[in-house]
């Protein structure tokens, strides 16, 4: 039994069947990737899986527990984080203040009235979120406000908002789409240092090859909201199936 | 200091400072001189900028930090004066009583009122508070008159039970609010001079619970809590994908605002027990708006000086009429005199509305952070040297919430 078990979910708008009787199953500590053409439902399947949707048929179940009938924040606090196609950050506020968020959520849960400390006084947080952002190369711009900074570093700040909260499932939806190269390996070399490190299970969705053939230990192609195969990277490269239906196509 | 960083205890010491000496900055003008009408330090006037401080000071807990818009808080206000003649009626006329009650009881309010209203977001969200005040206001005016009075307005009578003291002076006439003794309306004269300045007992309890509301309200914002709720304003989504729930933060805030709210409602009656269904009014919800927006909301000190700027505006510029200005203005040759007294009587005396409406409406457009932007600009310009920009561009992001 993986961590993350699909099972059958189906989910329809209005007449647009996005995603059709989906299977998936994720094994605990892999790097699992889904790619496959635009509008084959990638986002809407991540979408299921942390609350955001409600599929019409199927169940999904994390470490053993349904997620569906769960809110959003409840879904979280399960351990699954999830970085967003277009990057969802809190652009008002500042970029250490960004990171501290989630490290607060991880300490003190879903609601606390921590009304009369002070933010910078809570060194253990500030210590972590300090820390996070060395790891992400953005130490230098802990006081900008965060909606000044351009797409590729939003992302990269919302990576590190994620791995920040130490999930158990990090969903990465399209995670260097809008960053330099040199970010973008940088950012390749983060997630493998932290799935070496940490107990931590990876879903990716990417266009950019180099990044899940680097990556990932698993492939599922998606096409018209139903996975056409799951093998290994190496298999995946030579299915004549694959290559006509997304990699001939985007080649 | 008190656990606050050095620029917050600054501006926590100004304010208390303004406060303390308040009877002295609000009254430069010598008594007998023409420009006294200006003057702005009789107990009354005073009382009322600190307890608008307080209210606005409350309000912008919830708009300024999480930009959830309440069109009804007005509707706090009037609980709290309500409870707090009821506590003077039924228990003694000690305001601390009163003013416990009023903070309890709009409390509950604001538990009630805010779990529904905060279904909902945006201007859904307004027009639900809106509702329930004006709802509020309905109750209070005709349907509860049991309790309110209704359009007469609760207040003291000669029969009122009051278990901890007596129900009439022994002269016959009605006790009134004070602290362990200390009567609210107690008032020392100083004069110095052809100056006069009032020290009113009144305008120091509120005084004392400003100056604690303000500190609190400085916490708030630079506590972990605070950042949640500048968290909600600016991106709820994120919020809930990041495990947090945004209904107890957002609910939370709206309860403190409303015991601000409360607080207020409770003063005033202290001041002056007496309570009426037209303080729930519609327009009352919207004056806090205002001087939040005027003075800066989101800011700290921002609505305090709205509240002070409207209050001013109220009270001193509604009290200039004709003849005033033809004494401003008798240099001028008659025929221009009475021309520019015929030009500025629509914005005077009771035009006062129409001018705070201009003043409003300029302030918006150039300074969309009120009073507190144009301050800013105002000392930008005094130390501007270009390296000097940039290094106040990052104090700004370390503080985003001043
Ligand atoms: N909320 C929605 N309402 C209606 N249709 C939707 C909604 N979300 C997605 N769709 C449609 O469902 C289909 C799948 O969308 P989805 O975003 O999952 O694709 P994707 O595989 O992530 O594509 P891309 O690679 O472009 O991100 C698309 O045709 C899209 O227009
Ligand atoms: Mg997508």
């Amino acid at each position: 039994m993986g961590i993350l078990e699909v099972k059958d979910v189906g989910k329809r708008f209005g007449g647009l069947q996005a995603l059709g009787d989906v299977n998936l199953s994720v094994q605990e500590n892999t790097c699992h990737a889904i790619i496959g053409p635009n509008g084959a439902g990638k986002s809407t399947l991540l979408n299921c899986l942390i609350g955001k949707l409600i599929p019409d048929t199927g169940s999904v179940m994390f470490a053993g527990q349904s997620v569906l009938g769960r809110t959003p924040y409840e879904i979280c606090q399960m351990g699954i984080s999830r970085v967003f196609q277009t990057p969802e950050i809190f652009g008002d506020l500042s970029v250490l203040e960004n990171m501290m968020i989630p490290i607060f959520a991880r300490r003190d849960g879903a609601f606390a009235l921590n009304a009369l400390s002070s933010v910078f006084g809570q060194k253990d947080i500030l210590e972590q979120a300090e820390h996070m952002l060395e790891e992400m190369n953005m130490a230098d711009k802990r006081h900008m406000h965060a909606a000044s900074m351009s797409r590729g570093d939003k992302r990269r700040l919302e990576i590190g908002m994620c791995l920040s909260q130490q999930p158990r499932l990090l969903l990465l939806d399209e995670p260097t789409a809008g960053m330099a190269r040199a970010d973008t390996n940088n950012t390749i070399d983060l997630l493998k240092e932290i799935k070496n490190e940490r107990d931590i299970t990876i879903a990716i969705i990417e266009h950019d090859m180099h990044v899940v053939f680097s990556l990932a230990d698993r492939i599922t192609v998606l096409a018209q909201g139903t996975p056409l195969v799951e093998d290994t990277p190496d298999k995946i490269k030579g299915h004549p199936k694959v290559r006509e239906a997304y990699l001939g196509e985007s080649a | 200091m008190l656990g606050l960083d050095k620029k917050d205890a600054l501006l926590f010491l100004i304010v208390v400072a303004m406060v303390v000496l308040a009877p002295f900055i609000l009254n430069p003008f010598p008594t007998d001189s023409s420009l006294a009408q200006f003057n702005a330090g009789y107990p009354d006037l005073m009382q009322r900028f600190l307890i608008f401080g307080i209210f606005a000071v409350g309000f912008n807990i919830l708009f300024g930090l999480t930009g959830y818009l309440s069109f009804g808080h007005a509707a706090f206000l009037g609980v709290g004066s309500y409870a707090g003649v009821w506590m003077f009626k039924l228990l003694g006329m000690n305001v601390l009583l009163a003013i416990v009650s009023s903070v309890l009881m709009s409390a509950v309010f604001a538990v009630v009122i805010g779990y529904i209203s905060l279904r909902r977001s945006g201007i859904y969200f307004s027009i639900l508070t809106l509702a329930f005040a004006q709802m509020s206001y309905a109750l209070a005016y005709s349907v509860l008159s049991g309790i309110t009075n209704g359009e007469t307005g609760l207040q003291l009578s000669h029969n009122d039970p009051r278990v901890l003291g007596a129900s009439v002076n022994a002269d016959g006439s009605l006790p009134v609010p004070n602290l362990f003794g200390l009567e609210m309306r107690a008032t020392e004269t100083l004069n110095i001079g052809p100056w006069a300045f009032d020290f009113n007992a009144g305008y120091y309890v509120c005084a004392v619970f400003m100056i604690a509301g303000f500190y609190l309200a400085i916490r708030i914002f630079r506590s972990p809590f605070g950042m949640m709720l500048r968290a909600v304003k600016s991106n709820q989504q994120r919020m809930h994908y990041t495990g947090l729930n945004t209904r107890p933060y957002t609910l939370a805030a709206f309860v403190i605002s409303g015991m601000y709210a409360g607080l207020a409602g409770g003063l005033m009656v202290s001041m002056d027990p007496l309570a009426g269904a037209e303080r729930m009014l519609w327009t009352r919800s919207g004056e806090v708006v205002l001087m939040t927006i005027l003075g800066g909301a989101g800011t700290l000190i921002g609505p305090v000086l709205g509240a002070g700027f409207i209050k001013y505006f109220e009270n001193i510029f509604s009290k200039i009429n004709d003849n005033v200005l033809h004494g401003w203005f008798a240099f001028m040759p008659d025929g221009l005199e009475n021309a520019v007294v015929w030009i500025l009587h629509p914005f005077i005396g009771k035009g006062w509305h129409l001018t705070l409406g201009i003043l409003f409406m300029l302030v918006v457009i150039f300074l969309p952070g009120g009073l507190v932007e144009g301050g800013q600009r105002i000392m930008g310009l005094f130390r501007r040297s270009p390296k000097d920009g940039a290094k106040q561009d990052t104090e700004a992001s370390k503080h985003p919430a001043e």
